[in-house]
């Protein structure tokens, strides 16, 4: 089946979703998607970040669809030609949508742990706009403790109900779902239940936001100050494969390893993700490669550095002198007098 | 989400099994979740009209399921009640067409009347008060139902009546004959 | 006089039972389909009779029956939808409740037209009396033999039941619908597949409002093609219209489609005029999901021309001067009517009714709850107006199914015909402070605060 995204065409099996031929394509025209998600079954069509216009709906029936479509659910049709970055209509629809999802989000990002990893902040980043039109009060949720493993921060979820679909997929008995309706649905076990099973950590890793994240990474470190290595195990429950988030000698954090979509390559169980903080349970093979523009590069180990020079830096040292005697600046020696007052604190 | 915890007799009565089993019987044996929402009807019918947590997950035994799957299902639809409700429930419909024909001077009146605010109980436990969107009585206006049936073209004076059948026992919320008022 | 088809023996004493029902010519049509036509033989009757769905869509019945898939083999099942929760609409309980044995006998008749052997009635669960009227019904009619194995010794099997569902508006879209007969949550389907194809329990399903199956029988028993005679153009039969709001005679009525709206509004037989001496200032033709008209478009078109009751009448000038017919939810206001108020009331309903699934409508919805509010409670700003034009039109289109293009008409609606009611609104906190102003001062007669000035 031949479909043309954007002008570009290319030979895709029946059964194939538009998305999924536009990721073969590669590129800006592939659509942003923020629920679908390839390992789940039944993942997609809720969050309409990928909605794209098809202007020709197939060779048999050449009629454009009239409504903007999801892409990760609209299989294609032979000759099918859709418009993704190159329709206005459909740049308007990911901008109403992104305003939509940021509305009622906390936009917490310097306190969140998913800041520098986050499918919303990178779809804001592309399609948001710097200003707020909401001048309401924000909807939050009472936290819930689902346990020691999983932090649970619903005020940021956008429901796109991916944990839900892993609890179901991947192991065998489901505690927690979406609770309650409308912009009051929530994920919950609805009694506080620990969420506990070989698989759940999986949870954390398909979440596009940072409404699901690792309880025992929490507050530890921005994501771009650890240095990712790809990692192995032997593991009779997965497959043992990882990226490990190191800081130093320490692994601060373990996840399965994501591609270029954010999504998993393989899901792990709890074990390999909690459990082995010892680099020497580990076989690192080496470091992992993100795509260029993700702000985790920032700590790029595999290229050289270059120093960087704040400009103004100089400028804003001027006249702080006083400030020097209470914040630790070690390229601003300090007086004698101020050594000593230091020491005695209370400055 | 965290639920108070306020306990709950349970009681599944022979009768009240009988009906499950009955409902049970309008679906395919492996299709045994359908009959979730028909159960928890009767169920809650049966238990002061609300539904424990642990009420909830007698029905996920009886229907086979995970208990996580009633809970969902309970906190989507308006009618499951999760906590203790008064005896009698006023729910009065304050969408548009009710609202134009003065439901909501009903509803205040009301309100006023029995001393407590829209979606609070009385203190003793008899009355509460809620507002909910259109029940499909609009040419009926101003209206509210009471357990299983309606009161419509509602006044004042009619609400007064009302209020007092209810303090003297009068009213039925499940009488099975079949006709409304 | 209007020809009565479904209700024409609404009136008669005990209809609600088995015995009067059949005394007056029930469940002729099963006899007739079942001994004298083949189910494709029924299909092409209701083909022919031009019959719309009776639940806001208005898709041909009949069409809508021949996607369901026979090829498969699956098991295929018939549900009524009596979901009835459209705010203004009230006729399929109108029907359930005085003629339960109609629908029974027309979901028979349908059922074996589909080939199906399990059928389901979902009725909304605040219908709890009427849920057991036809529970009652049903029961009457398997001991009559209409039900069960073996019907009339044709071979052809079916059970039918009653389900309730418990409160979400959202269970009137037929994939929500579904799920909840599975006992899941009503968030409806991404389709396809449709249900034709994957239904209840991922098996060939046809899904339609009661009043559509109610009308089956009448056309088997009378010809598609004398159906087809009543009603102008491609809006053919009998409708019921529910009517509410400030009018003197609310109610049920059914009336040939083609009726002219005024006739509707002031003849004696139907609405009988306005309830008092306020003037009329609005309509809301079809349910609360269809655009608001304001008087001047009412009785008339843009052009000029009388507005019918029919589906292609009450939406000429599209969306700029028409609305549509819908599910027949026909809300009259009068000038003590506050059209920010009321759209507020409108948008809190769909917010209330949202299932949450998708994005636009879950946060839009809200949004324009809020703003709103914020308007009819004297905090608006003069850009809120723009603002809600721009959420409403970022909603409609852009979601899973039809709940967000329902919350987004009657905002537009309302801002297109009464915009300067909304600025009265934002400018002059202190004069709607409370709900019942236009009561004492209509907006007749406070309008030139808000008229462009000329200069």
């Amino acid at each position: 089946m031949k479909v043309t995204i954007d002008g570009q065409s290319i030979e895709v099996e029946p059964g194939t979703t538009i998305l999924q031929a536009a990721r073969m394509i590669g590129g800006e025209s592939v659509p942003p998607a923020m629920c679908y998600y390839s390992k789940l079954k039944g993942s997609g069509g809720k969050c309409r970040c990928c909605l794209v216009e098809v202007s020709k709906g197939s060779e048999a029936d050449p009629r454009p669809m009239p409504k903007l479509m999801a892409s990760c659910v609209t299989g294609v049709m032979d000759g099918m030609e859709v418009n993704s970055i190159s329709s206005q209509r459909v740049l308007d629809a990911r901008k109403s949508v992104t305003e939509f999802l940021l509305i009622n989000h906390p936009l917490d990002c310097p306190v969140c742990d998913q800041a520098g990893e986050c499918d919303l902040q990178n779809l804001s980043f592309k399609h948001g706009t710097g200003k707020t039109r909401f001048i309401e009060e924000k909807r939050t949720f009472e936290p819930e403790n689902i346990g020691d493993k999983i932090q649970l921060h619903m005020n940021r979820c956008i429901l796109c109900y991916r944990c839900v679909m892993v609890a179901d997929q991947l192991t065998d008995n489901r505690v927690h779902g979406v609770m309650n309706r409308g912009d009051h649905s929530q994920i919950s076990t609805c009694i506080s239940k620990a969420i506990d099973n070989e698989f759940s950590g999986n949870m954390i890793d398909v979440c596009p936001v940072g409404a699901l994240t690792d309880k025992t990474f929490r507050f530890k470190q921005r994501v771009w100050f650890n240095k990712p290595f790809n990692a192995h195990r032997d593991c009779d429950k997965c497959c043992g494969k990882t990226t490990l988030w190191m800081f130093g000698d320490e692994i601060q954090r373990v996840t399965a390893r994501k591609d270029e979509y954010h999504e998993v390559e393989d899901f792990i169980c709890n074990e390999c993700r909690f459990e082995h903080k010892n680099p020497a349970d580990w076989v690192i093979e080496g470091p992992r490669k993100f795509e260029k523009d993700s702000v985790i590069n920032q700590n790029n180990y595999t290229r050289k550095l270059e120093k960087v020079t704040i400009k103004t830096e100089k400028n804003i040292l001027l006249g702080r002198d006083q400030d020097r005697n209470k914040i630790s600046m070690p390229d601003v020696p300090l007086t004698e007098q101020g050594k000593k007052k230091l020491k005695e604190g209370n400055v | 989400m965290q639920i108070a915890h306020i306990k709950q007799e349970i009681n599944i009565t022979d009768a009240l099994m009988a009906r499950i089993n009955e409902l049970l019987s309008h679906y395919p044996a492996d299709k045994k979740k359908s009959a979730l929402l028909p159960v928890l009807h009767e169920v809650q019918d049966a238990h002061d009209n609300w539904l424990s947590i642990e009420l909830q997950d007698k029905v996920a035994e009886i229907l086979e399921i995970k208990p996580v799957e009633v809970y969902e299902v309970v906190t989507f639809y308006t009618m499951f009640n999760q906590k203790p409700i008064g005896k009698y429930m006023f729910e009065f419909c304050r969408t548009s067409c009710c609202a134009i024909r003065g439901a909501e001077d009903l509803m205040d009146y009301t309100c006023q009347k029995l001393g407590i605010k829209e979606g609070e109980t009385t203190p003793d436990g008899m009355f509460t008060v809620v507002g909910v969107e259109c029940l499909g009585a609009c040419g009926y206006a101003p209206m509210l139902q009471i357990g299983d049936y309606y009161k419509e073209h509602l006044t004042k004076e009619k609400m007064d009546a009302l209020i007092e059948e209810c303090k003297a026992g009068k009213i039925d919320l499940h009488k099975q004959d079949h006709y409304t008022e | 006089m209007g020809r009565k088809i479904l209700l024409e023996h609404a009136n008669v004493p005990g209809i609600k039972t088995y015995e009067v029902y059949r005394k007056m010519g029930g469940y002729t049509s099963v006899e007739k389909a079942i001994k004298s036509m083949t189910p494709d033989e029924v299909v092409e009757e209701v083909k022919t009779s031009g019959l719309r769905g009776r639940g806001g869509a208005g898709f041909p019945t009949g069409l809508k029956w021949s996607f369901i898939d026979k090829k498969s083999g699956n098991p295929r099942h018939l549900v009524c939808n009596a979901d009835e929760s459209e705010p203004g609409t009230f006729k399929d309980r109108y029907l359930m409740e005085y003629i339960p044995h109609l629908l029974i006998e027309g979901m028979i008749t349908s059922s074996y037209a589909l080939g199906a052997n399990l059928s389901y009635i979902y009725i909304r669960g605040e219908y709890m009396w009427v849920y057991r009227i036809l529970e009652n019904a049903i029961k009457e009619a398997y001991a009559a033999g209409w039900l069960g194995k073996n019907i009339l010794g044709s071979g052809f099997d079916l059970d039918l039941y009653v389900h309730c569902g418990a409160g979400a508006y959202i269970c009137g879209e037929e994939t929500a619908l579904i799920e909840s007969l599975e006992g899941k949550r009503g968030n409806p389907r991404i389709k396809p597949p449709f249900p034709a194809v994957k239904g209840l329990w991922q098996e060939p399903t046809v899904v339609n409002n009661v009043e559509s199956i109610a009308a089956v029988p009448w056309i088997v028993n009378n010809s598609g093609e004398e159906y087809a005679k009543i009603g102008v153009g491609r809006s053919t039969g009998t409708k019921l219209i529910s009517a509410s709001g400030h009018i003197k005679n609310p109610g049920v009525y059914e009336i040939d489609l083609g009726l002219s709206v005024d006739e509707f509004m002031n003849s004696d037989e139907y609405l009988g005029g306005m309830m008092d001496d306020r003037p009329l200032k609005a309509l809301v033709p079809g349910g609360s999901s269809v655009p608001i008209l304001p008087a001047h478009l009412i009785y008339k078109n843009a052009e000029g021309g009388d507005r019918l009751m029919t589906y292609e009448s009450l939406s000429e000038g599209g969306f700029a001067t028409g609305s549509m017919l819908g599910s027949g939810g026909f809300i009259v206001y009068n000038d003590t009517a506050c059209i920010v108020r009321n759209t507020w009331n409108f948008s809190r309903f769909y917010h209330h009714e949202s299932c949450g699934q998708c994005s636009p409508c879950r946060e839009g919805t809200g949004w324009l709850e809020g703003v709103l509010h914020r308007i009819e409670t004297g905090h608006g700003r003069e850009e809120d107006i723009d603002l809600l034009w721009d959420i409403q039109s970022k909603i409609e289109g852009n979601t899973i199914c039809p709940l967000g293009d329902a919350a987004a008409w009657p905002v537009a609606a309302a801002i297109r015909h009464f915009r300067d009611e909304f600025e009265y609104h934002i400018r002059f906190p202190e004069r709607i402070k409370n709900r019942d102003h236009f009561v004492a001062e209509p907006f007749e007669k406070v309008k030139h605060l808000v008229a462009k000035q000329e200069i």
